[in-house]
């Protein structure tokens, strides 16, 4: 009896300081918006609690995202945090850590919830970044966590006259170059840079529905009334420290003073030259494979070029060119000189969802006469069409809980590319015809062959060889700024073919 | 035992399909190690494969390769030929210093082609090269012994993803004659 009761309050305790623990735990929310890690080649959302007004971040987190490694001291019962032999040590009741000894404030002390440590966002700047590689900046009112040395210019909007015509000013500190595009009802502005800290959305008024950040990372989007009939935008580069854009919108009726206005006419011109078309939605990230890396050096010519520099130096400029003409997210599959394996280049192609793959390669003959560009389309052989047909024969339908059924494709995933040959094709070819304009071509200058890198892409793939390294004449070529370009600008021309028709849906065809 | 016993089964099925002019002997010895050819004057026409002096094309040559007793001893004599250095004015598509370390044919008719790392150490790199490197071993093997219809490459006895970076080998592929100078397209 006695010893049932005792198990009882025992049971009765457990459960207590379970439930206490679980209170705990939820004091925590998570913030309305999340926090945003950009990054050179990433971009993810941070998850952050929200405890008591200050927004804390796990250091189980910190240590995943920046590769630092995290010990409890449980005799002191403080916290180091080191990376590269550098240390941070802070302890649960001070709002402060010793950063490789120098004390810095922070707005709250590291807390402890469940097993896990908390510390307040600030920490990332103040603390982390004195001791790490890269800079780290935080923008609260953007929501943004900056990584490494990119371009995040802060944008304002303001109204400066509700009109009509509506007048209104977007400024970009620090001034980079923009473009500016009017499209359906709206005016679209593209900046060169990674990622933009935009704060409060811009006030409305007028002709204008709303100001606020364009579906591409660096993009602003001016929403225009229906009402609105014209819309220019101006760009103001003279003052050193800020860009400034006048938009003007008018409504029909009395026209203006040019009498020329047809709704919607292309802005005034910008830095950048003549926009290019806007393109259908569909293709939203390209993954460039930049060849070879690392102890692979790939072909070699006898000046010494060697492939895997000129695979990234291209890389980086079709990257350049396809962030800041088209807006796209780009993705590098390796953005320094080290080995990737060809399955880990797909995987990061797949993982970040990319809907185009293009794998760059310079070529090797074993006579040097062997000249030009050539352009190459997975073959399937025997296996791979076996599983195309599976692909085609349609998807699995499975019962969800709760009811209903959710249609889920199964594809092996190391031919995953069975599924796009056609579209695959029809880019490949867009970029024989590209290149075609711009560089020699080889004497096959379109070849289906099966390549192993592009099997694992879950997406439209192709791979470029851009010159022979083994032709002397064709080495000297490739080591030239102008055959660099003329292959990125080509490159970049089929992009946007592809997204503008004859193949920018092709993917998602059964 | 078992690897006489699969190694006649192998022979009785080439024989059966070559229409051979000669008897298979129901119990030869025959084993993928085994070398020589014991009749050193008789000889076939095998066709093999070089680079075309610009170097991107395949182009076929009739050339005499020892006589050899059995598919398997005749597939190392074709392989081995084709490993040689290239009848002027071609160039090899292999890289010079690559040796024939295995020849083995499955049941399947599936041709192993294990050859020394050189292959790869050696190997100048570029799609259109590995392409014809791969392609010149998987016809010159398909094409001469009508029983293999797949070859499938090894290196050091082992499978590779691909020689040089760019050709998946790691599954028997079929003869290619788009690669081939006047081949099919």
């Amino acid at each position: 009896m006695i010893r049932s009761l005792r198990g009882t309050a025992a049971t009765t305790s457990a459960l207590l300081a379970f439930l206490l623990a679980a209170l705990l735990q939820a004091q925590g929310t998570a913030p309305p918006t999340p926090l945003t890690l950009i990054s050179r080649d990433a971009r993810r959302p941070v998850p952050t609690t929200l405890l008591s007004g200050q927004e804390l971040i796990a250091l189980d987190d910190v240590a995943m995202l920046f590769q630092v490694t995290v010990r409890e001291d449980t005799l002191t019962g403080g916290i180091t945090i080191s990376y590269r032999g550098r240390t941070i040590v802070a302890s649960p009741d001070q709002p402060m850590a010793s950063v490789n000894g120098r004390v810095v404030t922070l707005p709250s002390p590291i807390v402890r919830s469940g097993r896990r440590w908390l510390v307040p966002v600030e920490f990332l700047p103040r603390a982390l970044g004195p001791i790490y590689d890269q800079r780290i900046d935080l923008r609260r009112p953007s929501r943004l966590l900056i990584v490494g040395d990119l371009r995040v210019p802060r944008i304002t909007a303001r109204i400066d006259a509700p009109g009509p015509p509506t007048r209104a000013t977007i400024e970009i500190a620090p001034p980079v170059p923009v473009s500016t595009v009017v499209d359906n009802g709206r005016v679209l502005l593209r900046i060169d840079a990674d990622a933009l800290d935009v704060g409060v959305p811009g006030a409305a008024s007028g002709l204008i529905e709303q100001i606020r950040a364009g579906d591409q990372p660096n993009t602003i989007a001016v929403q225009l009334t229906p009402a609105a009939t014209t819309a220019r935008a101006t760009v103001n580069t003279a003052d050193p420290a800020v860009t400034r854009v006048g938009i003007e919108v008018a409504q029909a009726g009395p026209p203006p003073q040019d009498a020329t206005a047809t709704p919607p006419r292309p802005a005034a011109p910008s830095s950048e030259g003549a926009p290019p078309v806007l393109p259908r939605a569909g293709v939203q990230t390209i993954a460039i494979d930049p060849g070879h890396g690392g102890d692979e050096v790939g072909a070699r010519g006898r000046a010494g070029t060697e492939e895997k520099q000129l695979t990234l130096d291209v890389a980086r400029r079709l990257r350049g060119l396809v962030e800041t003409r088209l807006g796209l997210h780009v993705i590098l599959t390796r953005d320094d000189d080290r080995v990737v394996p060809l399955d880990q280049r797909t995987a990061t192609a797949n993982n970040n969802k990319a809907d185009l793959f293009i794998s760059l390669h310079a070529n090797a003959a074993l006579s040097p006469r062997a000249a030009g560009a050539e352009v190459y389309h997975l073959r399937l052989g025997r296996e791979e069409e076996q599983v195309r047909r599976e692909a085609e024969a349609g998807s699995v339908t499975l019962p969800l809980l709760g009811g209903g059924n959710r249609t889920i494709d199964l594809v092996r995933w190391d031919l995953a590319q069975a599924r796009h040959v056609e579209a695959s094709a029809t880019f490949a070819s867009m970029l024989g015809n590209a290149l075609k304009e711009r560089v020699p071509m080889g004497p096959r200058p379109l070849q289906e062959a099966p390549l192993r890198v592009l099997e694992g892409a879950d997406m439209p793939a192709a791979l470029v060889e851009m010159a022979y390294l083994t032709n002397p004449d064709q080495e000297k070529l490739a080591g030239s700024d102008d055959f660099k370009n003329s292959i990125a600008q080509a490159l970049y021309d089929a992009i946007v073919r592809f997204r503008g028709g004859g193949g920018g849906g092709a993917e998602q065809a059964p | 035992m078992i690897a006489g016993g699969v190694a006649a089964v192998g022979l009785i099925a080439w024989g059966v399909t070559r229409g051979l002019e000669r008897f298979v002997r129901p119990q030869p010895a025959q084993t993928p190690a085994a070398t020589t050819a014991p009749a050193p004057t008789a000889h076939i026409t095998a066709t093999l494969y070089y680079g075309s002096q610009n170097g991107d094309a395949l182009v076929p040559v009739r050339r005499e390769v020892p006589l050899a007793e059995g598919i398997v001893a005749q597939g190392r004599q074709i392989v081995s030929a084709q490993l040689e250095a290239a009848p002027m004015p071609y160039v090899s598509v292999i890289p010079a210093g690559t040796s024939l370390r295995a020849f083995y044919v499955t049941e399947r008719g599936e041709a192993f082609v294990d050859l020394s790392s050189q292959v790869s150490s050696a190997h100048p790199g570029g799609s259109l090269t590995e392409l014809l490197t791969v392609y010149a071993l998987v016809n010159a093997v398909t094409g001469n012994l009508p029983a293999v219809q797949r070859v499938q490459i090894l290196v050091e006895g082992k499978e590779v993803d691909t020689i040089a970076g760019h050709v998946d080998v790691r599954r028997p592929l079929q003869g290619d004659m788009t690669l081939v100078a006047g081949g099919a397209q």
